[in-house]
């Protein structure tokens, strides 16, 4: 493993991933990797994490392709330096910021989107010049093995490389030194990352979780809103790996008057979605593993929140499927309510009045993303200022994802730094900024030894009183 | 009386959490938020500097003898530059920003909000203890956060100083000063912060980054590095040697970040560039510098015992072409140059942070890229060149946190430059816009509306609901209309 880092850092210094053609040609060769695999990746999907084909291209390899698209024609005004403007003092000066590769860096992805969260900061990485090893999570095995085949196959070999393994070899991985780590999974393995990046002062960037809720207040709009917010709701719970998402809805917020009317509604959307029951579920990925399996079944043996089940609840240890689960007030000290749940159980919290939200949300630590439905523009604004996640999204759920030109990251608890579209560019580089001066016009005062007039001069130019330097060299300013 | 009780007391780890517990409830309560509150704060250290000024330049005296037009232009002048620029700007600062959407998301609007982080800790150096603390106390300001300032405490009278003043003319319940050393910093370290920017040396720049990363906290590293200046033939040599000069013995004596750390020229220039600095050296702090007023001191006695071992090795210390001279009581050497140093001596294995420049020799300019190239990247590059290619082979080859032509340290001052380091030289910039950037967490808004609801996004999942979507997501318009029409494949 050694050597192929060395040989990484060797490409890296030889230039071989400098220049633009060398990028584009990788990032042309991703798009035809996933183009020409689509079934294959499909299948491991399917494999690991049961997931629909629609659901695969709608979460991972449309998103890929459209990132690779989007890189692709941007990347040129991307590199580009940006002047930056120099005060008249400095004349003649030419300023500019220019992005430059970090070198050598590491990329660890999850298992619940495991290409997305593979591939799209690798997009990033090359886009940015540098040269990658990438560690997909042996939890997804059927797709971590797809990659770990397939990049080979059509990407720059000695440039950029795929490690398969376990925790194991994530470890040996953290001990070397890298220019850059881009990490997404949970806080407690995010502390391990910053530490051991830590001893070689290796910039993070960290993409975890929390528990994202969604504010209800549409349900007493229209019976068309109402019936759109509960569909957004459950595609957003469900949808997404079948909650197992860094972005899924966690819990729900609504006022107690309306709990009953927003429980029959999504009842309704999930049996039209999804099926009747445990036998006929359909549409919807099942748990990744046994471990996830029973961590989800725990969260309902406590009686307290097993008495709080409103809908669903059903299991089929065998086949790995927990169905769409409503929760109604389970305590708040219960696990499923302190913990991410990533998974198919929502929780209903009620409220009496739906500003109490605010609070409420406040009250854990800052969440990926905050949904809100509401159509109450004062409401809105109280959220934007008096709460703090990574992303607010109004009026629906998951869609901020596809949205390039947002950055994508947490705060706080959920992580730090961003990517998607330029961003991604931006978190895989280093601005540096470049001043070019000239030899003249030489300015005296700017030396020893120091006087009194000199430092005036210097005083005037700092505030750049122009007019008070003109004033003081014709001798009408006494030092 | 209670006071003087009060500061002897130790400051301790519950200490420490009581600051913090303090900040958090002003922040919360949304004190530092508030525009009004920014502004009255960076106004208050506006004038907190104009009326302290002797006493700024006395402390600095104290700590570093540090020349009086280096306190008033390096850290006071500075500082209200930066102070005005952020009253100035921060009302453009802090408004959204509009972000373009897709026709994946239509129809819907975006922006990105800056909001402040919350409770932030910032530990400043000793060489510019005023303007490293309180420059980055103006951004955390200026992005609506509540900080903790942990001054050096090798520059004392700058720490009490700043402690004293800040207490007087700023808002304590949001802005406090901590002093103290090593323990006092590990308890600070120990609590949870919502960012922290520490700016020093690499191996304490790790202790910060290991604790921040216990709870998730964000931090930015200011650290150093040796930065090149490499010189070319055919320049006005003595402008050169004269701007070389001022970023290095005119910067606390060399004892700054972006000092010129040694210099790399051809073997054939090498005496031209020699003369040249004696010439100008005596110009500018005459026949016996150790006398000059217009020099700082070396900051205490272990720096000045770790810069003379430097010095004094042995393979080093028969390379002295100028200076060499000492005094040990006023902790002061002589602007010192050396020629041809081994590359393994330790003087060129280590950040300076002193008056000792040398000057390697290499054949051909284009060698000295793979020289810089093959040492950790530094926080400051320069080259002193009329070639065109060569700058521009300059820029592209060398990495470092910022790169200057023809001219040293001058970057500092310009604001719409990020500063920062790269590599082993740290993580993070700032100045200007980037520090209010830095201090604020950038947050994404998507709007939607309930029109345009697509039932394709929902399941039961279909074939034709696959190919609308690869439609979708493809982003074209003729491409949706056939999906829609039935003419693509799923």
């Amino acid at each position: 493993m050694e050597k192929s880092i060395a040989e990484l850092r060797e490409t890296f210094k030889n230039g071989g991933t400098k220049s633009i053609s060398w990028r584009k040609s990788q990032l042309k060769a991703l798009l035809q990797l996933i183009n020409q695999n689509e079934d294959s990746i499909f299948k491991a999907l399917d494999q690991d994490l049961g997931k629909s084909p629609v659901e695969s291209y709608r979460d991972e390899v449309g998103v890929l392709k459209k990132s690779v698209t989007y890189t692709l024609s941007c990347l040129e005004k991307w590199v580009a330096p940006k002047k930056a403007e120099v005060p008249l003092l400095f004349f003649p000066a030419k300023a500019e910021v220019m992005p430059q590769p970090l070198g050598v860096v590491l990329i660890f992805s999850s298992w619940n989107f495991p290409f997305t969260l593979a591939l799209d900061p690798l997009i990033g990485a090359i886009s940015a010049g540098n040269t990658v090893l990438l560690k997909p999570s042996d939890l997804a095995p059927a797709c971590m093995s797809f990659l770990v085949e397939t990049i080979p196959k059509y990407l720059d070999n000695k440039a950029i490389k795929v490690v398969a393994g376990g925790a194991d070899i994530g470890e040996r991985l953290l001990q070397l030194k890298w220019d850059k780590i881009f990490f997404t999974g949970s806080p407690r393995v995010g502390r391990l990352v910053m530490a051991a990046a830590a001893k070689h002062l290796t910039p993070v960037t960290l993409e975890l979780g929390g528990k994202c809720p969604a504010i209800v207040d549409t349900l007493s709009t229209t019976p068309s809103k109402a019936k759109v917010t509960a569909k957004r709701i459950v595609g957003g719970k469900w949808g997404p790996c079948n909650g197992q998402a860094c972005i899924a809805i966690d819990y729900l917020l609504v006022e107690e008057k309306l709990a009953s009317t927003l429980i029959e509604l999504l009842k309704k959307t999930i049996k039209r979605f999804y099926g009747e029951n445990i036998k006929s579920l359909k549409s919807i990925s099942r748990i990744v593993n046994e471990h996830q399996f029973q961590r989800l079944v725990n969260l309902l043996k406590d009686p307290n929140v097993a008495d709080s089940i409103v809908y669903g609840g059903s299991v089929d240890e065998e086949k790995l499927v927990i169905e769409p689960t409503i929760l109604l007030d389970p305590p708040l000290d219960s696990e499923i309510m302190s913990e991410e749940i990533f998974g198919p159980l929502l929780p209903i919290i009620t409220l009496k009045n739906i500003e109490e939200s605010i609070n409420f949300i406040n009250s854990k630590s800052n969440p990926l993303v905050i949904y809100a439905f509401t159509e109450d523009e004062t409401f809105k604004k109280r959220i934007l200022s008096e709460t703090s996640s990574g992303t607010v999204t109004f009026n629906d759920s998951m869609v901020q994802f596809l949205c390039d030109s947002l950055p994508f990251g947490g705060v706080g608890q959920s992580g730090f730094g961003r990517y998607h579209g330029k961003y991604s560019f931006d978190t895989f580089s280093h601005e540096k900024s470049i001043l070019h001066r000239g030899f003249y016009p030489e300015i005296e005062p700017r030396y020893p030894p120091w006087t009194d007039f000199k430092l005036l001069f210097i005083k005037l130019a700092y505030e750049f009183d122009y007019f008070g330097l003109i004033l003081l060299l014709l001798g009408f300013k006494s030092s | 009386m209670a006071s003087e009780v009060e500061k002897k007391a130790v400051f301790d780890i519950d200490s420490a959490k009581e600051v913090v517990q303090e900040l958090r409830a002003s922040f919360v309560a949304g004190k530092t938020k508030d525009y009004e509150w920014r502004r009255t704060q960076l106004k208050a250290m506006l004038k907190m500097m104009d009326e302290n000024e002797p006493q700024i330049v006395a402390a600095l005296r104290d700590d570093l003898s540090k020349p009086e037009l280096e306190s008033s232009i390096y850290e006071i002048a500075m500082l209200k530059n930066s102070c005005k620029l952020a009253l100035k700007k921060m009302k453009h600062w802090m408004m959204p920003e509009k972000a373009k959407t897709s026709l994946a998301t239509f129809p819907s609007s975006a922006e990105i909000v800056s909001e402040p982080l919350g409770v932030v800790l910032v530990i400043s150096a000793w060489n510019y203890p005023l303007l490293l603390s309180l420059d980055p106390v103006i951004g955390a300001i200026a992005a609506g956060n509540a900080i903790v300032l942990k001054p050096s405490e090798i520059s004392p009278a700058t720490a009490s100083l700043l402690a004293k003043l800040v207490a007087n003319y700023m808002d304590s319940s949001c802005i406090k000063v901590v002093e103290g050393a090593v323990p006092e910093t590990t308890a600070l370290l120990e609590q949870k912060w919502d960012k922290i920017m520490y700016t020093g040396n690499g191996r304490i720049g790790r202790i910060v980054m290991a604790a921040a990363a216990k709870h998730l906290t964000p931090v930015v590293l200011e650290l150093g590095g040796k930065c090149p200046v490499i010189v070319d033939s055919g320049i006005n040599l003595q402008v050169a040697t004269r701007r070389i000069i001022a970023g290095k013995w005119g910067c606390n004596n060399g004892q700054a970040c972006i000092s010129p750390d040694y210099i790399i020229t051809t073997k054939d220039y090498a005496v031209e560039l020699v003369d040249s600095f004696k010439c100008e050296l005596e110009r500018f702090y005459g026949k016996n510098p150790l006398e000059s007023k217009d020099l700082s001191r070396v900051v205490n006695s272990n720096h000045f015992a770790r810069l003379l071992k430097l010095l004094d090795e042995d393979k080093v210390s028969s390379k002295i072409v100028y200076g060499g001279e000492r005094d040990k009581s006023n902790l002061k050497i002589a602007p010192t140059i050396l020629l041809d140093v081994p590359q393994d001596s330790l003087i060129m294995n280590e950040e300076i942070f002193g008056p000792l420049l040398p000057i390697i020799t290499i054949d051909k300019v284009e060698d000295s890229f793979d020289l810089i190239n093959s040492g950790t990247k530094p926080l400051a590059a320069y080259m002193f060149t009329n070639n065109k290619k060569l700058k521009e082979k300059f820029v592209e080859k060398v990495s470092a946190g910022g790169l200057v032509i023809n001219d040293t340290t001058v970057h500092l001052a310009e604001p719409t430059l990020p500063f920062g380091g790269v590599g082993d030289s740290g993580m993070g910039a700032y100045h200007g816009k980037f520090s209010f950037d830095t201090f604020s967490h950038k947050k994404a808004v998507l709007y939607r509306s309930f029109a345009g609801d697509a039932p394709l996004r929902y399941p039961p999942y279909t074939n034709g609901k696959l190919r609308l979507l690869k439609a979708l997501l493809g982003g074209s318009i003729l491409g949706i209309i056939r999906a829609l029409m039935g003419w693509s494949k799923a």
